[in-house]
């Protein structure tokens, strides 16, 4: 981060441009993927226009719908557990922002270089359960709470198949550090041809399938979407939020989808990078400049694809029952991930 | 009170309906001395009219004869409205109506007759029940055991008209709140609407352009 | 408890089973749910109370009435065209064919029969009203289990047929067009090719939700076993309509029923499923609009020409005596008892409306079941609160 910028910055103004670019590297994505695909796509897909008032082809949308929210009354139910409600939702959006400190945008743009990356995105990504346990329990009312347990049993059925798909991608890079794995992608050959670098996606598509389905799930999105099932539960753990709070969780949902998706486009599609041997780099010290600012637009492209495939899904399928939803992370998800753990490893002794 | 003769059909003149005429005369063999009376319009349906206290045996013994399918259960008050339309204009004092009660098909004694509809499944055989309710007591055997699906029929035939029905599981209001007072399909019980603004009739009607003047009021 | 099927008992006493040794461990209390009056996914404002324990269903009853308008006590103040006016918003998705039965009766009762004309263009109004119904079940279907995009396509579809109806009759959702003795007005040009365009498109949006959401495992797995009703138990609580003919008795009341409408005189066949759970009911209905738009095609062809309405008296006062009809409606049978007493208006009106005892079944069926079960059971049920309360 600092090569970037020549001049010796005081500590202060180096953590004021990280909390700055973290706020971007978060609110971004998450402007992006609900205008582009909630407002667009899913009107698209439902032969309707979406909005076309604010701003040219509604682009400012999302704007005119964060001041509406803003200037909301802030209510709670009466008989709420003030403190609780009113953390839930910061909770769940901490842990967003949590994850982004470990994302790599570049060569040298990111947040921290985190030997454990992987290990600590993980861990990191289930604090939003308490978050939503929490909000689930506080407001005060049957609905949400039958939503807030039902999400409580699947964002954790569901982190265990998360979990054994990416060791797949550790085995085969032999390393947890984000920035290394996408290095490993990017200088690496398929077979001896490296034209396309080596994207984990390619050999590890059982772990990618995998892996997508649970963050489905871990996103809470249909058809994993008992918690908030809208037909059932009108809002399931999100029904007594108004204005301001039900912004946050709005942005969280959207924000971790892209997180989630910036993660995944690291783990299995090469993450910032292009193939080393298309500029004939050789590792991460020779890499120019130039591709600190270019780099975060690969990944943010890269993240594009992979919401696309998850809003896609959202959109056109019905929502699984719970136990059924349990069932398919314990009998099918997981037995196939640790099959998969097994052949991966097989295969990196042999090759 | 009087009865109206309308329980004997003049065949003579009218088509025969053979079928039908098979299907009354099996029932009338399996209800016996249940019936008070009966009724068949030719290519039209059957009116059987049966005693209050065989009610719920002659249920039995129309189910078993093949008529599985429970239409629905309901009643008739039959005394005319003492309220008329509605119509009426306030200032002037209430015309003399009729009170005197006439039953229809199949004869009646009572003011309140239930009427219950029985169908032949695969078929377009159907029975029309009837059954005075005696005035004393309002009170009838419950079909719920014979036909499960009469549960809420009689549930809300006890709301709307105070017809009681012995041996129903649970006898509450389904449409109106628990505590509203009278029951509101009785001809006595008026309809508040009409009450507070008569209906004009045809004070406001103007005839359409080109058209002689339609009157449809009194 | 004598009226459970085998199959219901046992997955029942499984679970209460289950329950138990759950509650002994946990010493869980039920807990109450009040699923309406204000919800998505009922249609309308029907209360089910439900009690709870955990994910699954104890005891639950519907609580109808919060949208009763006592149309049977409005009837008996108003002349016969206004009763029709009035009964046009029973089932008010396809309110043409609520008009019919209480009109055919009247008929009965004053010993007319419409002309041939009329008789075959109130089937073709008949059958458009049930694909306007049954075309919005569909895409409701899927907002209910999750899946939001079918409902849009459904409503977009649903349009043409609104278009139609409002052509013919002038309101797209009551269209109030039924007279004693025939119809209001003739049809207008142009009306016979539009309707062979929109029915080809109604076509194309039955295969569109087969492969949409029927086609989808996830729907099947959530729809199928769900809601059994065995046959006897159907019969007993009066459920008619698809839902009957998805527990495998094969009656219609178009092909059993000889009414003056013109269903005898088009090619078309009953359409039934063995099973009696709720997929079964969801694809009998489905299967139904597709035979719909094919009997509306034979009836273009075969309009018979001549004047839409017999000569009545302009005031009609209809002579004494009572009569029964019924037909076969998108919800079910609708059928009106009317007593006449020589007035221009009924003497009293009892309407059997389809989805009355369609949720009566609904305390027997919802033992057992799970939460989101009770969701798809109601959709597959399918009601219109209108129908319900009167």
């Amino acid at each position: 981060m600092l090569a970037l910028l020549a001049a010796d910055l005081p500590y202060w103004a180096q953590s004021l441009l990280r909390v700055l670019g973290g706020l971007v590297a978060v609110l971004l994505p998450a402007g992006t993927v609900v205008y582009l695909f909630l407002f667009k796509m899913m009107s698209f897909m439902q032969s309707r226009l979406g909005p076309m008032e604010a701003g040219p082809y509604g682009s400012m949308q999302l704007f005119a719908e964060v001041g509406k929210w803003l200037q909301k009354e802030d209510i709670h139910p009466a008989r709420a557990d003030k403190f609780l409600f009113k953390l839930a939702p910061l909770i769940v959006l901490a842990s967003t922002f949590l994850l982004v400190a470990v994302v790599p945008f570049g060569p040298d743009a990111w947040f921290t270089d985190f030997e454990a990356g992987v290990f600590y995105a993980l861990a990191v990504s289930s604090v939003s359960v308490l978050g939503i346990l929490i909000a689930g329990w506080s407001s005060a009312n049957k609905y949400s709470l039958l939503g807030g347990l039902r999400a409580a049993g699947q964002l954790v059925a569901y982190e265990l198949p998360m979990v054994l798909a990416v060791i797949g991608v550790v085995i085969q890079a032999g390393t947890m550090n984000l920035q290394q794995i996408v290095v490993a992608q990017n200088s690496g050959s398929i077979f001896g041809w490296d034209g396309l670098g080596n994207p984990y996606v390619l050999t590890q598509l059982v772990g990618f399938a995998v892996f997508m389905i649970s963050v489905q799930a871990e996103l809470t999105q249909t058809p994993f979407d008992m918690p908030v099932a809208e037909s059932e539960l009108v809002s399931g753990y999100m029904t007594e939020y108004s204005g301001f709070r039900f912004l946050i969780f709005f942005i969280g949902e959207f924000a971790t989808a892209g997180v989630f998706s910036m993660i995944a486009s690291i783990l299995f599609l090469g993450g910032w990078g292009v193939p080393f041997n298309w500029f004939g780099w050789t590792s991460l010290a020779d890499m120019d400049n130039w591709m600190n600012l270019v780099g975060p637009l690969i990944l943010f492209t890269k993240m594009i694809v992979v919401v696309f495939f998850i809003m896609w899904v959202r959109f056109s399928f019905p929502r699984f029952r719970e136990d059924q939803l349990q069932a398919f992370a314990w009998k099918v998800l997981i037995p196939v991930s640790l099959v998969n753990i097994m052949v991966t490893a097989v295969l990196k002794v042999a090759f | 009170m009087e009865v109206f003769p309308l329980s004997q059909t003049d065949t003579t003149e009218a088509p025969r309906d053979e079928r039908r005429e098979g299907e009354l005369a099996a029932l009338l063999a399996a209800l016996g001395g249940n019936v008070a009376d009966s009724l068949l319009k030719p290519n039209d349906d059957i009116w059987v009219r049966v005693t209050a206290e065989t009610w719920r045996a002659s249920a039995e013994a129309i189910k078993s004869l093949g008529y599985t399918y429970f239409c629905f259960l309901s009643a008739i008050d039959w005394m005319p409205s003492p309220f008329g339309k509605g119509e009426d204009d306030p200032t002037q004092p209430a015309p003399e109506r009729k009170t005197d009660i006439v039953q229809g098909y199949a004869g009646g004694e009572t003011r309140f007759q239930l009427l219950a509809r029985f169908v032949k499944p695969f078929s377009s055989s159907g029975v029309n029940v009837k059954c005075d309710v005696p005035a004393d007591s309002l009170t009838v055997e419950s079909i719920v055991p014979v036909f499960a699906g009469a549960n809420w029929h009689e549930r809300e035939t006890w709301e709307m008209f105070g017809i009681n029905f012995a041996g129903h599981p649970d006898l509450r209001h389904i449409y109106l709140p628990q505590d509203f007072e009278g029951h509101p399909l009785r001809k006595d019980f008026p309809l508040l609407a009409r009450i507070v603004k008569p209906w004009p009739g045809i004070v406001d009607v103007e005839p359409l352009p080109g058209d002689d003047s339609e009157e449809d009021g009194e | 408890m004598s009226l459970l099927g085998d199959r219901q008992q046992l997955s029942y006493i499984a679970a209460q089973a289950a329950d138990a040794r759950v509650n002994v461990e946990l010493e869980t209390e039920g807990m109450t749910l009040n699923i309406g009056p204000q919800h998505p996914a009922t249609h309308g404002t029907l209360r089910i109370i439900a009690r709870l324990d955990g994910e699954q269903v104890v005891w639950a009853e519907p609580s109808a009435g919060y949208m009763h308008r006592g149309y049977e006590k409005l009837t008996e103040v108003r002349t016969f065209p206004q009763v029709t006016a009035l009964v046009n918003r029973i089932d008010w998705l396809g309110s043409f064919a609520n008009e019919v039965p209480f009109i055919l009766a009247a008929e009965k009762l004053m010993g007319v029969e419409a002309t041939p004309r009329a008789q075959h263009i109130r089937t073709i109004l008949f059958e458009l009203s049930r694909i306007a119904n049954v075309s919005l079940f569909l895409g409701d279907l899927g907002v209910q289990l999750g899946a939001v995009t079918p409902v849009f396509f459904a409503f977009r579809d649903r349009e043409y047929v609104l278009n139609l109806i409002e052509a013919a009759t002038g309101g797209r959702f009551h269209p109030n067009f039924d007279r004693i003795g025939g119809l209001k007005d003739d049809l207008p040009a142009g009306f016979i090719d539009e309707t062979r365009n929109v029915m080809k498109k109604l076509r194309g949006f039955c295969d569109e939700m087969e492969d949409l959401l029927f086609g989808n495992e996830i729907f099947q797995s959530r729809t199928r076993g769900i809601g059994v009703i065995p046959k006897d138990v159907a019969l007993q609580y009066g459920l008619s309509g698809a839902n009957l003919r998805a527990s495998g008795v094969d009656w219609d009341l178009r092909r059993d029923q000889s009414l003056p409408m013109a269903w005898d005189k088009v090619d078309w066949k009953v359409i039934t499923h063995p099973d009696g759970d709720s997929f079964a009911r969801c694809w009998v209905r489905l299967q139904e609009v597709r035979e719909s738009t094919r009997i509306v095609d034979q009836l273009l062809d075969t309009i018979p020409s001549g004047p839409v309405m017999v000569k009545v008296p302009k005031i009609i006062k209809v002579p004494e005596g009572e009569a029964w009809v019924s037909t076969e409606n998108p919800l079910g049978e609708m059928g009106y008892y009317v007593v006449s007493q020589n007035d221009q208006g009924p003497f009293r009106v009892k309407i059997r409306s389809a989805s009355f005892n369609n949720i009566s079944i609904v305390p027997w069926l919802l033992k057992g079941v799970y939460v989101p079960d009770i969701i798809t059971i109601l959709a597959s049920l399918y009601f219109i609160l209108g129908d319900i309360d009167r």
